[in-house]
């Protein structure tokens, strides 16, 4: 009896350290944990809170590695360090003009550079081809569609997720069944190919998307909010430069009024 | 030499019932096949089977045993152009094929066991085949076509690779296999001969003299004696073929299963001549009242059975037939060479240019073929001239890149009103970069004076704009840059 409960009360003791020393980690705050576990700063904390099964509420959640968005600042934010592959991103524009198409270009260029297909489906406006190409997209891999109801959007999209020809696919749809983008998620897990949802401020209902951004323009510079992402924590809005300087308002901006005597004098 | 012989017992039945799905019971009906003259049943499926139908029947007995059974004469002529269609899609294994007529085929397989990694893959190839074209046969191998033919029509599906092991087993076949005339059966009958070996006993001269010399040489080719050259099938140039719906057909699934039968039989044909369409033409014909066609045409060569399918599939959707169809016609109009495909671990840059071009057929068989486009610029000054849309995939000829342009172009400049001189569009513009002038065409009557400036509006838009160059100067909005 006694060999009994002395072998258990053995075997006990290990397993409780071991489980408040995990726990501490996990809850505690760096300098916390150092001050109650050690008297001399642990040089392998940092390595033990980099362990994967260790996760902080702070920082991003590890997911498969995405697309590089081609903006440092912004991949620093994202979980996987870009775009999320095999899922659905959307974009809520405030108004058109923020350059909210423009944040996706450098990955969809450097997916057509590599031979891989861009689909765009019911896009607001014809994509401008010089202005596409000048942002390094390979045109002969690009691939428009144009449909009429939202059912053939929702149809096409599908059909091109599911292609392995198609590196991503790009999609402007205001009102979207919750039924048929959860089709479009399984559609996009199943070849890895990224959906960019392009839909406007107004709408913002609960979506299966793995990121949610909102894009609109203040001082020049292109303000992007990440909504959601995987992991969860939201960072502060963050600023992109993605005009360059010609677009930046600046003190020399010059009125209509100032340059009417200048017109004039051309014509 | 080793022959393979399929007996297609059932073909009366078959060139009728392989249009309708078996064993799904509204799309199956009972089916019956009754004599060119409409008096007697010659044989039936199973449906008409389990309400007592037997074949030999009257066709008035079995129609009053079944009030739903469908009556249909025997079409030899649909019969033999089957069977030429097998032999044409038996070709894909090897390029000796015969037909013996009226319902067998021989294929002559020895060259093609190494390809096909032997006799028993070839074989259960051979029969998964045949299924999936709807139609049964009965199967053997022997060294020589004429015993092959007998064992296929006793219904014994033997592998015999040797001639000694065929000169063994053959006298064990009945007398029946020989397909003999009526008389001459009889004759041998009476004398008490029953099998292939009772035969062989006999004294050659004398069944020589009463039977012909033809019944002697036939029991010496069976067994490898004397020669048996046999006619090799040589293709059609173009695929046409046409399958009798029994049961008028309006849904699309149940035209889609008939019409898969007639695209499983092309893709076998392509693939003997190593070949691929590009246009085929589907028409249903209607009950006196003329015929409605389907025309897929693809971006690229292809030989995909399922492929064609998903693509007619998208077709049959969007199409009304006017009434149901009662028969289906397929014929291939545009066939290419079609390399086929290297096996490789990772896919490869061709294996992507496949799936782009099914992705863009599927797509325009569904929503029309100015639906799915490319874009590709044009050296023009003009904006609104400086794209052009293309086939998906056609080479960007272009080459100078201009900055600051929009990635939104509208398609009519829109224009803009002003308050103070000033432009507005949510609030008064304010120019951001500018002017740059553009002036051209005025030689094709669209001409261009403007000058154009990105402008912002007070919620920060980024829009791009231009002035006109003329007495009005009014202004315009032309693009967005999203």
């Amino acid at each position: 009896m006694s060999a009994l409960g002395l072998s258990s009360h053995e075997s006990a003791v290990p397993l409780q350290g071991l489980a408040h020393e995990s726990f501490a980690h996990v809850n505690l705050s760096a300098r916390a944990v150092r001050s109650r576990l050690s008297p001399t700063p642990s040089p392998s904390l940092d390595a033990v809170l980099n362990h994967p099964a260790i996760w902080r509420g702070t920082e991003c959640a590890r997911v498969a590695p995405g697309i590089s968005t081609g903006f440092a600042e912004l991949d620093a934010h994202l979980p996987g360090g870009g775009w999320p592959t095999g899922a659905i991103t959307e974009i809520y524009a405030e108004r058109s003009g923020v350059g909210e198409l423009q944040l996706t270009l450098p990955a969809a260029a450097r997916l057509t550079q590599a031979a891989r297909w861009l689909t765009v489906v019911a896009p607001l406006h014809v994509p401008y081809a010089p202005a596409l190409a000048a942002h390094g997209v390979r045109l002969e891999r690009l691939l428009l569609v144009e449909t009429r109801t939202a059912e053939d959007n929702v149809w096409a999209c599908e059909q091109a997720l599911r292609a392995s020809c198609c590196g991503a696919v790009l999609l402007w749809q205001e009102h979207i069944h919750e039924r048929a983008l959860r089709r479009l998620q399984l559609a996009a897990e199943s070849a890895s190919t990224s959906l960019f949802l392009f839909r406007s401020a107004r709408v913002a209902p609960a979506s299966p998307a793995a990121l949610r951004l909102h894009v609109s323009r203040a001082e020049g510079r292109t303000i992007v909010r990440i909504l959601k992402r995987r992991g969860g924590g939201l960072p502060p809005p963050i600023a992109l430069d993605l005009h360059g300087a010609f677009a930046r308002r600046s003190r020399t901006a010059r009125q209509p009024q100032i340059l009417e005597p200048l017109l004039a004098a051309l014509q | 030499m080793l022959w393979l012989a399929l007996h297609f017992a059932e073909l009366p039945l078959e060139v009728y019932s392989r249009a309708i799905r078996a064993g799904v019971r509204e799309m199956s009906p009972p089916l019956a096949v009754s004599d060119a003259s409409r008096d007697r049943v010659i044989t039936c499926n199973e449906e008409a089977v389990q309400r007592g139908v037997k074949p030999g029947m009257p066709v008035a007995a079995a129609a009053a045993l079944a009030s739903d059974l469908r009556l249909v004469p025997r079409d030899t002529a649909a019969e033999e152009a089957a069977i030429e269609r097998i032999a044409a899609w038996a070709i894909q294994f090897t390029p000796a094929v015969s037909i013996a007529r009226p319902a067998e085929i021989l294929l002559e397989v020895e060259g093609s066991l190494t390809i096909f990694h032997g006799l028993k893959h070839l074989w259960n190839a051979l029969g998964e085949g045949l299924s999936a074209l709807g139609f049964s046969a009965s199967i053997a191998c022997t060294p020589t076509p004429l015993a092959a033919q007998w064992f296929a029509r006793a219904g014994l599906a033997v592998r015999l690779r040797h001639i000694e092991t065929l000169r063994t087993s053959l006298p064990d076949l009945p007398l029946e296999v020989m397909q003999a005339a009526p008389e001459m059966l009889t004759l041998l009958r009476n004398v008490g001969a029953r099998t292939v070996d009772d035969c062989l006993r006999l004294p050659r001269d004398g069944l020589a003299r009463r039977l012909g010399p033809r019944f002697v040489d036939d029991l010496d080719r069976a067994r490898g004696l004397i020669p048996d050259p046999r006619v090799f099938f040589t293709p059609p140039m173009i695929f046409k073929a046409a399958q009798a719906l029994p049961a008028p057909a309006h849904e699309a699934e149940m035209l889609l299963f008939a019409a898969r039968r007639l695209l499983v039989e092309l893709c076998g044909f392509l693939a003997a001549r190593a070949n691929g369409v590009q246009r085929l033409t589907f028409t249903f014909e209607h009950h006196r009242r003329g015929a409605t066609k389907i025309t897929l045409s693809l971006v690229a060569a292809t030989r995909d059975a399922d492929h064609l399918t998903s693509v007619l599939r998208e077709k049959l959707d969007r199409t009304t037939l006017p009434c149901p169809a009662t028969a289906i016609a397929l014929e291939s109009e545009l066939l290419l060479p079609l390399a086929s495909r290297n096996l490789s671990l990772l896919p490869d840059a061709g294996q992507q240019e496949e799936a782009a071009a099914q992705l863009i057929e599927r797509l325009r068989a569904r929503l029309g073929n100015t639906a799915v486009l490319g874009l590709s610029r044009y050296a023009d000054h003009r904006p609104e001239c400086a794209w052009r849309a293309c086939e998906p995939g056609s080479k960007d000829t272009a080459s100078d890149a201009v900055a600051g342009r929009p990635l939104w172009l509208l398609p009519q400049p829109r224009p803009l009103s002003e308050i103070a001189a000033a432009p507005c569009y949510d609030g008064r513009l304010t120019l951001l970069a500018g002017p740059e002038r553009i002036e051209s065409g005025w030689w094709d009557g669209r001409d261009v004076l403007r000058d154009y400036f990105v402008a912002s509006n007070p919620s920060e838009s980024l829009l791009w704009i231009y002035r006109e160059r003329n007495a009005n100067a009014r202004w315009f909005l032309h693009g967005f840059f999203a």
